[in-house]
């Protein structure tokens, strides 16, 4: 699904990823830890192609294509999608009629047929639902008077209705109470399926006791320094990442 | 338009834009524009048949309209409908009617603006509109001018008296073909505790030359929205003279004018608080594109005797590329210091956050900037109450701005 080889990336001239390398397979739910300027959010921001992050070196590749070559739109009608750390509001441009437009961009990629109002209000309501946002919030503006909570919720229901082949979560569960948790959770693990990949990018434990990765990766001063499986999470936990750090640093 | 009052005007009109001469920028109301281009061209007025009516099928709103008057380069080409409480007519045939004198050229001051005193002077025709005392429109006037043909200039005039309490919306639509010029004057009496709902919306051709002046009376408690559309013409001036004169009177002013190519847009308002405990509420939005140039110069003035008057002028603009130019000169006079008022302007450029929110969507980049630039603009279009005149703009809006912000290359690699 995704290959990411000796990826070098940064923003405004400071190199942030020193040549990480990952791989997602089809199916598979991975989970990037790291302590904060570790360079999760970049990976995230590079992986969806966020104008002002730059590559220096490395590949990207996602279902055999060079993802790094493609523009935004492309990315995300290719299967990519990327639920934003902060999530900006939009007034004026209407929630559904947004959506619809996205959701037929790609379908017409897809080669499928595009839904009319009708099919997608169906298809909306049904999405919902799973993350307990009221139909009212369809007629705003995008993200218009959204609380924090509200906000992440509607990514995961935007990643419900446009069904990704993989979702990146950028620090989906920053800010939420535990009950939104559940629901951002519940909402990712619906879509868990062998056909689609997760990329939960967090600083802490406590998303994956509900949406539980298959894989756990370390990130640490702009590489993978440590790869286990969901109990590398508890472990890192109980132990925070100070032992990480010393680790690499002896290594060196 | 024959009576002897109306020739005695028409030749001081004559004598006193002699005097006045066109505007130059070096008055300081005229000081972003230069009407030298117009005043270059041997302009002629259009004799002959009425020879746009053809194109009027496009922007006609026939059938959705209570009434519709239609207009050729300023000559009366047709109408049709009619409500009960409404007077409707060409202005040509409305010089026997006894409001006409007690109101025609009373508000619209020929002696100060060069451009109304050339109007006064030059006026063939335009729409007389007089809505009985307590008459309540249920629906809307649609007035078209249609410009055609080159070095033809028309100078429409139209009077619009609403009664006391009487309720009504008119909306004038400029349109045409070629390299014409347009000289409209409009004067807009609202009775008490009248309601009116004005649109102005000037989708001139992209050659054609065009001078607005709207002049509104309000009386006391009267209420009026006048909402104006500029999306046409190479160089336009719109002016906007509200006179709030009777105590209680309520204005608000939308603008939203949408440039491209080298068009220039020139939005000038002016409100005078007259009388005490009038509210105005000014809008103007500006989305300009690559080398045109947008004006909003507006002015507010609290009279000495206007206490407790609330008002509250914006204007918005919207920079699609890096060679459009605003000029934003929003203005305050207060006379007395029993008031509420404040002003202010923005100049942005498309939010890149929202593009790329956007596009990460899988919505492309062409069509992300038309969302927001629609977005920007949809604060003034969303509460416009015609929903045919918003369909019209809507579309045509997209017609106008077929760009957006220059390509940009995805900064990965």
């Amino acid at each position: 699904m995704l290959d990411v080889k000796n990826l070098h990336a940064g923003i405004d001239g400071k190199e942030i990823l020193h040549g990480l390398d990952l791989h997602v397979g089809t199916g598979e739910v991975h989970a990037i830890m790291g302590p904060n300027g570790s360079g999760k959010s970049t990976l995230a921001n590079v992986l969806a192609g966020r104008p002002r992050f730059e590559v220096t070196a490395g590949t990207v590749t996602f279902e055999g294509k060079d993802l790094l070559s493609m523009a935004p739109e492309d990315r995300a009608r290719e299967g990519l999608f990327l639920a934003m750390q902060y999530p900006v509001e939009i007034p004026g441009v209407n929630n559904i009629y947004f959506l619809k437009a996205a959701l037929n961009a790609i379908r017409k990629n897809r080669g499928e047929e595009e839904l009319d109002a009708m099919e997608f209000l169906q298809l909306a309501r049904e999405k919902m639902k799973l993350v307990d946002l009221d139909e009212s919030f369809m007629n705003r503006g995008v993200n218009e008077g959204f609380s924090g909570g509200e906000k992440k919720r509607n990514e995961i229901f935007q990643m419900a209705v446009l069904d990704p082949k993989l979702a990146v979560l950028d620090e989906t569960d920053s800010g939420l109470d535990i009950d939104a948790l559940k629901i951002v959770a519940n909402g990712v693990n619906t879509l868990r399926s062998e056909k689609h990949s997760v990329l939960v990018i967090t600083h802490y434990q406590r998303l994956l006791k509900y949406l539980v990765p298959d894989y756990v990766h370390v990130l640490a001063d702009g590489r993978i320094v440590k790869s286990g499986g969901k109990e590398l999470a508890e472990e890192l936990e109980r132990r925070g990442y100070e032992w990480i750090e010393q680790e690499v640093a002896a290594a060196r | 338009m024959t009576t002897a009052v109306q020739s005695d005007l028409r030749e001081q009109a004559a004598q006193r834009f002699a005097q006045l001469g066109w505007p130059t920028p070096e008055l300081e109301e005229w000081k972003f524009t230069n009407l030298a281009p117009i005043e270059r061209i041997e302009w002629r007025a259009d004799d002959g048949a009425a020879r746009a009516s053809q194109k009027t099928g496009v922007v006609s709103l026939r059938g959705q309209a209570l009434a519709e008057l239609v207009f050729s380069n300023g000559r009366f080409v047709d109408a049709a409908g009619a409500a009960p409480g409404l007077e409707i007519l060409p202005i040509s045939q409305a010089a026997s009617h006894p409001m006409f004198d007690r109101h025609y050229a009373r508000y619209a001051d020929y002696q100060r603006h060069a451009l109304t005193a050339l109007n006064t002077a030059n006026a063939q025709d335009g729409a007389f509109i007089v809505v009985r005392d307590g008459a309540t429109l249920d629906g809307f006037i649609h007035l078209l001018f249609i410009g055609a043909g080159d070095a033809i200039w028309s100078h429409p005039r139209n009077l619009i008296v609403v009664g006391r309490g009487a309720q009504v919306a008119v909306v004038e639509t400029f349109y045409g073909d070629g390299n014409y010029f347009t000289n409209a004057v409009t004067e807009i009496v609202a009775g008490e505790s009248s309601v009116v709902d004005h649109y102005r919306i000037e989708r001139e051709s992209i050659d054609a030359f065009h001078v607005g002046t709207v002049q509104i009376h309000q009386e006391r408690a009267s209420h009026v929205t006048s909402r104006h559309i500029a999306l046409g013409g190479g160089l336009v001036r719109n002016e906007v003279n509200v006179a709030l004169a009777g105590e209680g009177a309520n204005l608000t002013l939308d603008g939203l004018f949408v440039l491209a190519d080298s068009q220039h847009i020139d939005n000038h308002t002016v409100i005078d608080h007259v009388k005490p405990h009038c509210d105005s509420l000014e809008l103007y939005k500006g989305i300009l594109d690559d080398k045109s140039r947008g004006i909003f110069d507006g002015l507010i003035i609290v009279r000495p005797d206007a206490q407790k008057t609330n008002s509250r002028q914006v204007n918005r603009n919207l920079l699609l590329s890096e060679t459009a130019i605003i000029d934003s000169k929003p203005t305050l006079e207060i006379q007395n210091d029993d008031v509420k008022c404040s002003h202010g302007s923005t100049i942005g450029q498309l939010d890149e956050e929202a593009m790329f929110y956007l596009r990460a969507r899988g919505i492309s980049e062409s069509e992300a900037r038309s969302l927001l630039i629609y977005a920007f603009a949809s604060e003034i279009v969303d509460r416009m109450k015609i929903d045919a005149v918003k369909e019209n703009i809507r579309a045509a809006m997209f017609r106008r701005i077929p760009k957006g912000l220059p390509e940009r290359r995805s900064a990965t690699r």
